[in-house]
Parts: C-alpha cells; structure tokens; sequence
C-alpha cells in the first residue's frame, strides 16, 4: 500500500501520538498523584482528588502500556535497546507504577487513619516516581545515551545509572513534573469544586511559571549549549535497516536544524509557550473545560518540540553517534509496520470512542457530599 | 559478556515474576465471567440478591484485578530490560502481538472496569451489564493475544529469519493466529482461569454456609459457581493441550520428557503412571505403567509411536551439525552479501540456525565445536525429565480432584441437598488452592519443558539476555523480592477481611453482620 519510506515516516507519527497520548491522559492522573498529600487536607477532600480520576485512571495508563506494546512491535530495536540500557531507571518506573493499581484499589478499604495516609504517600510516589523517571529519560534522549551495537545487533549500554542525572536532564525533570503537575491541577479544577477547586488554582499559577521558565531555559540550552545530531551520509530511507552503515556527526546546536529546514514547526514551541499563558487566562475565568483542552495542547506541544528538534533520530548514541536509532534503521520490517498500521487505524478510533462515552458517563464535578453518601462505594 | 551467572539471575527472575503474576490472571479470567452471569442473572430474574452477589464478587474481582495488573506491567517491562536481545531477534514477530494486544483488550479491560465498579447509579440495567460482559470480553481477549504469543514461542510460524538484519521477521499474520499450538492453549488456559473463579467462589460459598450465615446468598453463589466450574473443568480436561504435543519438534520433546519415555517404544506406548526417572542411566525406576494409554492420549491412534529422548538427542546431534554449517555460511554472508555459495549453503541449512547457536554455550565460534561440545548442546537440548514428569502428575492430580469436587457438588446442586453436605463443602473450602497449584505446574510444564529455548529451535535461552550486569540483576530481584513480599501479605490480608465479613461489607442491611444485636 505505502511504501518503506512512508510507511517509517506514518509509524514515527504514530509513536508521537502515543507518547502524547499517554502524556496528555495519565499526566494529569500523575500530577493529581504529586498534588494528593499536599493539596487534600482531610481524608474526605483527599478522596473527592481520588475519585475525580478514579473511574477512568486505569484505561489512561494503559496508553503508557501499548506505548510499551507497539514500541516493541514497530521499533523492536528502540524498545531492546531503552529498556535494557536504562535498567535500573526502567525498574523504579516499573516499581514507582506498582504503587498506583493497588493504592487506588486498597487505600480506602480500610478506615485506619495510618493505612490511608500510609497509601497516599505511596500514591504520590507512584505519581512523582514515573514523572520524574520518564522526563529524565526524555532529557538524556536529547543528550544521547552511551551504547554501541555489536555485529550481531546485541546492544551494549556502557553508562551507570547515575550517569543519567546530568544538568541538562535534571532541568527536563523540572520541565516534565511541573508540566504533569499543571496538567493534573487544571483536571481537579474542572472535576472539584470550592476549597479544593481553589487551591487547585493556586497551584496551576506557580506549576504554569515553572514550567514556563524551565521550558525556556531547555529552548536556549538546546540551542546554544547541547550537542546535536545530524546524518552526514545518505541514507535510503526506503531499504532495509542498515543500521549501522551511516555516518553521524554530533555537534553544538545541531538540534536546531529542523527548525530551519522546517520553519513551521517552531510553532510547536511557541504554542507551548502561548497556550500555558493562554491556560492562566482561562483557569482565571474559570473557563475550566476550555484550560483543560488547552493545557493538553500544551502537553502535546512540548513533546512535539523535543521529537522535531530530533527528527529522524529516535535514540542518538553518545559514545558512538553511528550507531544513534533513527526512523530509517530501527523499524519494524515492512509487513510488520502494515499489518500494525491496519490495526491502529481500525482500533484506535474504537479505543478513543468508548473512552470518550466513559468520561461522559462520568462527568460533574465530584464533591465531599458524594463522598459522604457513597463511603463504601468510592476510592 | 554473558555469563551462564546472568543467564540463570535472568531467568530466575523471569520464572519468579511471571508465576506471581499467574497467581491473579486467572481469578480475573474465571471471575469476570462469574461477575457477568450473575449480573446477567440479576436482569432475567429480577432479584436484588443477584445485583449484591455481582457487587459482593466484584469487590473480591476488585482486589485481586489490581494485583493482576501491578504484576502484569512487570512482564512488558522485563522483555526490554531483561530479554532486548530477544526483543530485538523476534520482536518482529512478537512485539506486533503485544501491540494488538494492548488496543484490542487491554484498553477494552481496563477502561471498563471503572466503569463497572462506579457506574451502577449512572447507567441503566442493560448498560451496565453490557460493561460487564465488556470486562469479561476484554480479559480473555488479552489472554487470546499473549497465549497466540506465546504459542508461537513453543511452535514457530509464519516468520522467517533475515540475514541483513539479523532477526526474525514476521511473513503471515493468519499462520501465526491459526497456529495449532494457539488453539489449544488458549482453551486449556482460559478454561483453567475459569475453574479457578468457580473454585474461588464455590469454597468461599462454602464456608458461609458452613459458618451458617448468609444461607440464600451463598446457595445461589455455590449454584453458579458448579454450573460454570463443571463446564470450564471438562473444558480444560476434554481440550487439554496434550492433544497439541503431536505438533512441532519442542512439543515432541516436552511429551517425551513429561511420560519420562526415554527410548520409543512399540505403538502403543505405555503410559507411566508413577517412576522415579534417572537422568544419569537414563531410566526410570520403581516404575507403574498402564499398557496403550499414552500412545491413545498422544496421538489419538493405536498405531503411531511416540517418540523418546535418546531418538530426539540423536536427531539434535544432526541439527546441530547441519547448524554448525548455516552459521558458517552466516558469517560469510555477512561479510559480503554477493557470496552465491555462502548464499546456497546458508539457504540448505537455514531452518537449523538455531541449532548452531545452542553452540554459543559452549564455543563462541560455534564451527570449531568439538565433538564432545557437539554431544554436551545436543542432549542439552532436551529438559531435565524429573521436574517435567512430576510438575506435570501435579497438575492432572490436581485437575482430577476438582473434576471429583464439580461433578458431586453438581449432583447435590441438583438434589437441591448440597448446602447440607458438610463434607462436601469442607472439600470445597480445602480445595481452594487446587486451581493455583494446577495453574502454575501448568506453566513450568510450558516454559521450563521448551528449554534450552526462548523460540524453540529459532533462539536459545542463553543469548536471549540482555547485556546488564550481575550487579543490576542482584538489585532488581532484590526489589521484586521485598515489592511482591509486602503487596501478597497486604493483598491477602485484605481478601480475608472481606471474604470474613461476607456480603455485609456491601453495608445494604441485608446480611448477617448488619443483623445481629
């Protein structure tokens, strides 16, 4: 139907909308996760943040699971080579999500005082855990990760976990919590009412300059003080992988060529910027549904900044930039990438049709009343 | 370098993690179906009792549903930072599984299971059992994708080996969905997921009647819990997947190892019922057998034999060999892709590639081996016969006494007599962990019985690792050994609490506990 070329091109658009998927559906469920022993001052307001996401937390973290499940399908290579490179990090994602099924399920099972805040601990970490991970991954994507191939494609990752903390990532850590905690406070804004809708408010107003400043800061880094990529070679982008026949330079500023190849997507950044100042101006108002819609964008935009900035690479190597991932050389094989794509294109819609009739079922504001009514019922 | 250290770490750490999760996938099999007849009961009948018997289970679904899915993130996990050398030679052919998996039935599971916990005041009758039939779809559907998965692990198909990129790719999609080895294991499976709910909640109902509380409740829960669970025990029994063991090398190897048949023998071949199997002399001792049963059970036929361990490690000897020349001519293709005899030599040998990477073990160059290196891989290429024969005893003892427990609580079910039998329900109540035990010796029969394999003759176990450190493994299995310690106390914990407070939990005034004083 397509060819190889296209077909690279359509599943690396693919990989974005599920990476925003996930951002823009469990990024305000690990935000509100972050907010919960801070902003719910009694039980009752802690449960009214609960159950605000407690009917649909579940399908939005599934986004991050097939992310996980058409990674290894599409970009088997990305998937390998992620994974095992990033161990000790994957394994305090994967052990900070443990916290949340169980958390949602257990915390108010029980009317013990130390059982429930015991668990609304575990619940901010099984928010702050993975929200911290996932962006300082993100950040040392951008910086190149340390790993080679050898001639058979075994990958050899040559860094230590601490490795992963360098300035630049930890600035994308800020980033990526503030931008999570932004979005979950914009939901609880729309979903509560009263005290808690206000203090929701007032987190959305110190999250929003937060990420503003540290979103800025990373722009001008990136620019100025970050080692890109480029291909120097030609590349067919319509033959098999040959992954490691191309050349690759890494140099100051080279994540910025695409923004003059392709003037169009600086809008991507600026819409960022534009919208978060844009979502300030809505939660003011009050205008609740339209800041949640905006603040998504936002979400959606910021990770469209980092994946253009880097277009085609997936996953550069710092230690040898030749054997960096890009869309050309780590997909799937092209039966595989059609099969997915039919897939995708059949089931996607489904997935988001009976997701949005949830929300819909769901829908109003959840208060301390429907709590008090409802002790046995709710999270 | 890969040490047989982080091999082993490896795949102790994939054995412990993968039997925890299957200690809650099927409870949520069987009891989301449970969950949607008595909800669909409540609507035909009209009965309140059936709306608090789905909500009271529900609430039991709800507790082991979260473990299922905490433990279920562990296995996506562990193919990339455990297994990326696997990831990466058939995730061509897997990872599209997985992917499928998660937009047609994770999604589906996981969006409406909110839905069925919260939305009873929100949607009408008809909807929300709609949900929970939606629930129940979506958990054996996920089971259908993982089990296709899997199956092709134990039998390849649809999928060729590519030397430009080194791995396998996927070529036919319908061969890998019509595998016969999926079939049969997604019946076997599921229909073990499904016994396990009715045993759950036919000794669970036995002990309220035991305890003489809730008597109504925990009549029709029993009542339920017999019809499904007689249907799903015959199920698993009728359609097990022994009948699958005919088809593709590894499966020969497991029904070898399983019956401990270490020569063939004359069609029909005995059935050993008890032994001793002696891996050293290659013998079993103090061995029972019955005449013609297992040549009967294996190959439905009288005549066709079955074939033993020394004949399968002979026949390896030759695969070996032969892959010893495809690996050969593997590397020279590499070198240069326009070398036409390497190409027609590689080609001649190809399907036996895997065979020359057992090699890997012993010789990194695999086409020096030795002979004796030759010997060690090819009888190294069957399983240990001890744990397969008796894991798989285990389990059909244990199928064997809950088809004895469905079949009697069926006829007193009938005689309307059963809540009177005590015996009956204290041998419902014991027999509660039957299911499991069935469950997981199930799974060591399946992973432990296709190795030296992860994809059986495509990929051996020991490069299907990933390049970590002895240190990391030590630390995660570290973290899983204290995580999966505390969630099980906590989770059990819990279970008992609502399983002793009964259907009182559910606070409708209705039941024993609201009652009293």
């Amino acid at each position: 139907m397509f060819d190889y070329e296209t077909l690279r091109l359509i599943w690396w658009v693919i990989l974005l909308f599920l990476v925003s998927g996930f951002a823009v559906m469990d990024g305000f469920d690990l935000g509100i996760g972050m907010l919960l022993p801070f902003l719910g001052k009694t039980d009752d307001e802690r449960r009214v943040m609960l159950n605000a996401i407690g009917p649909t937390w579940e399908g939005n973290q599934t986004w991050l699971i097939t992310l996980g499940g058409i990674s290894f399908g599409a970009w088997s290579l990305v998937y390998a080579t992620l994974f095992s490179g990033l161990y000790t990090g994957m394994l305090i994602l994967l052990f900070g999500l443990f916290l949340r099924p169980v958390g949602f399920d257990y915390r108010s099972k029980l009317t013990n005082a130390r059982w429930r805040s015991t668990w609304d601990w575990a619940l901010f970490f099984g928010g702050f855990v993975p929200a911290v991970v996932l962006s300082l991954a993100a950040g040392n994507l951008m910086i190149g990760l340390p790993f080679k191939f050898d001639n058979d494609f075994r990958s050899h990752y040559t860094g230590h976990f601490l490795d992963l903390f360098q300035p630049f990532a930890l600035l994308t850590v800020i980033v990526g919590v503030s931008l999570f905690c932004l979005h979950g406070a914009v939901f609880l804004h729309l979903r509560t009412e009263a005290i808690l809708a206000e203090r929701a408010r007032r987190v959305i107003l110190w999250s929003s300059l937060i990420f503003l400043m540290s979103f800025i800061v990373a722009g001008i880094w990136v620019a100025i003080g970050l080692d890109g990529y480029r291909i120097s070679s030609a590349v067919d982008t319509n033959a098999v992988n040959n992954l490691l026949a191309k050349l690759v330079i890494k140099e100051n500023g080279l994540w910025m060529t695409n923004y003059s190849k392709y003037p169009g997507l600086i809008l991507s950044p600026m819409m960022a910027i534009l919208g978060t100042a844009l979502v300030l101006y809505l939660s003011a108002k009050r205008y609740t549904g339209l800041a949640f819609l905006t603040s998504s964008l936002v979400v959606i935009c910021t990770i469209l900044t980092a994946a253009g900035s880097m277009f085609p690479f997936i996953m550069p190597s710092i230690i040898a930039p030749s054997n960096s991932l890009t869309l050309w050389d780590a997909s799937a094989s092209y039966y595989a990438l059609h099969l997915l794509l039919f897939v995708t294109v059949f089931m996607m819609p489904v997935v988001i049709g009976y997701t949005i009739w949830v929300y819909r079922v769901m829908r109003g504001k959840v208060t301390v009343e429907d709590i008090e009514n409802n002790r046995n019922v709710l999270y | 370098m890969i040490t047989d250290e982080i091999v082993d770490l490896s795949r102790l750490q994939f054995a412990v993690t993968a039997l925890y999760h299957f200690l809650f996938v099927p409870l949520t099999l069987g009891l989301s179906f449970l969950l949607a007849i008595m909800e669909s009961l409540y609507l035909m009948s009209g009965k309140l009792i059936y709306k608090d018997m789905t909500k009271y289970w529900g609430k039991l679904f709800g507790i082991n549903f979260a473990m299922g899915v905490t433990t279920g993130l562990t296995l996506e996990f562990q193919f990339g930072t455990n297994w990326a050398y696997y990831s990466y030679y058939v995730g061509d052919v897997f990872g599209p599984l997985l992917g499928i998996e998660g937009m047609m039935a994770f999604f589906l599971e996981s969006t409406f299971v909110g839905l069925f916990f919260f939305g009873w005041d929100r949607l009408s009758k008809l909807q929300h059992l709609i949900v929970t039939w939606l629930l129940a779809i979506g958990t054996s559907l996920s089971a259908l994708w993982i089990l296709i998965a899997n199956a092709w692990m134990q039998h390849p198909v649809g999928a060729e080996f590519n030397y430009d990129t080194m791995r396998m790719e996927l070529t036919s999609i319908e061969e890998l969905f019509f595998n016969p080895v999926a079939g049969v294991k997604f019946v076997h499976t599921v229909a073990g997921g499904y016994v396990t709910g009715s045993m759950f909640v036919l000794g669970i109902s036995a002990y309220f009647l035991l305890k003489n509380r809730d008597i109504p409740f925990a009549k029709r829960s029993f009542r339920v819990a017999t019809g499904f669970g007689l249907a799903s025990v015959l199920a698993v029994m009728l359609l097990g997947d022994e009948s699958g063991y005919t088809v593709g090398e590894v499966q020969k190897v497991k029904l070898a190892t399983i019956e401990a048949e270490w020569k063939t023998e004359e069609a029909p071949a005995p059935f050993t019922l008890f032994a001793f199997p002696n891996e050293e002399t290659m013998t079993n001792e103090n061995s029972f057998e019955l005449p013609w049963l297992l040549g009967i059970i294996a190959t439905r036929s009288i005549d066709e034999k079955v074939e033993g361990i020394k004949e399968i490690v002979e026949r390896k000897r030759k695969f070996i060999k032969s892959g010893m020349i495809a690996y050969g001519n593997l590397q020279l293709l590499r070198e240069d892709k326009n070398n036409q005899v390497a190409k027609l030599a590689f080609e001649a040998h190809k399907d036996d590639l895997g065979h020359g990477l057992l090699l890997k073990k012993y010789t990194d160059k695999v086409i020096d081996a030795s002979p004796e290196q030759i010997d060690l891989a090819a009888r190294g290429a069957v399983p240990k016969v001890a744990p397969m024969f008796w894991s798989f005893r285990g389990m059909v003892l244990s199928g064997v006494i809950m088809l004895f427990i469905f079949v009697v609580a069926f006829y007193y079910t009938a005689k309307r007599t059963a809540h009177q039998k005590r015996w009956l329900l204290r041998l419902a109540f014991y027999g509660m962990p039957l299911p499991w035990i069935a469950n997981e010796l199930g799974w060591v029969v399946a992973e432990y019985g296709r190795q030296p394999w992860t994809i059986a003759n495509i990929l051996p176990t020991h490069l299907s690792v990933s390049s970590v450190d002895v240190g990391q493994l030590y630390l995660s299995l570290a973290g899983f050994f204290i995580f999966y310690t505390v969630l099980l106390i906590i989770e059990l914990f819990l279970m008992i609490k609502y399983v002793r407070l009964g259907p009182s939990s559910l606070h409708t005034g209705r039941y024993h506990f609201e009652q009293e004083g």
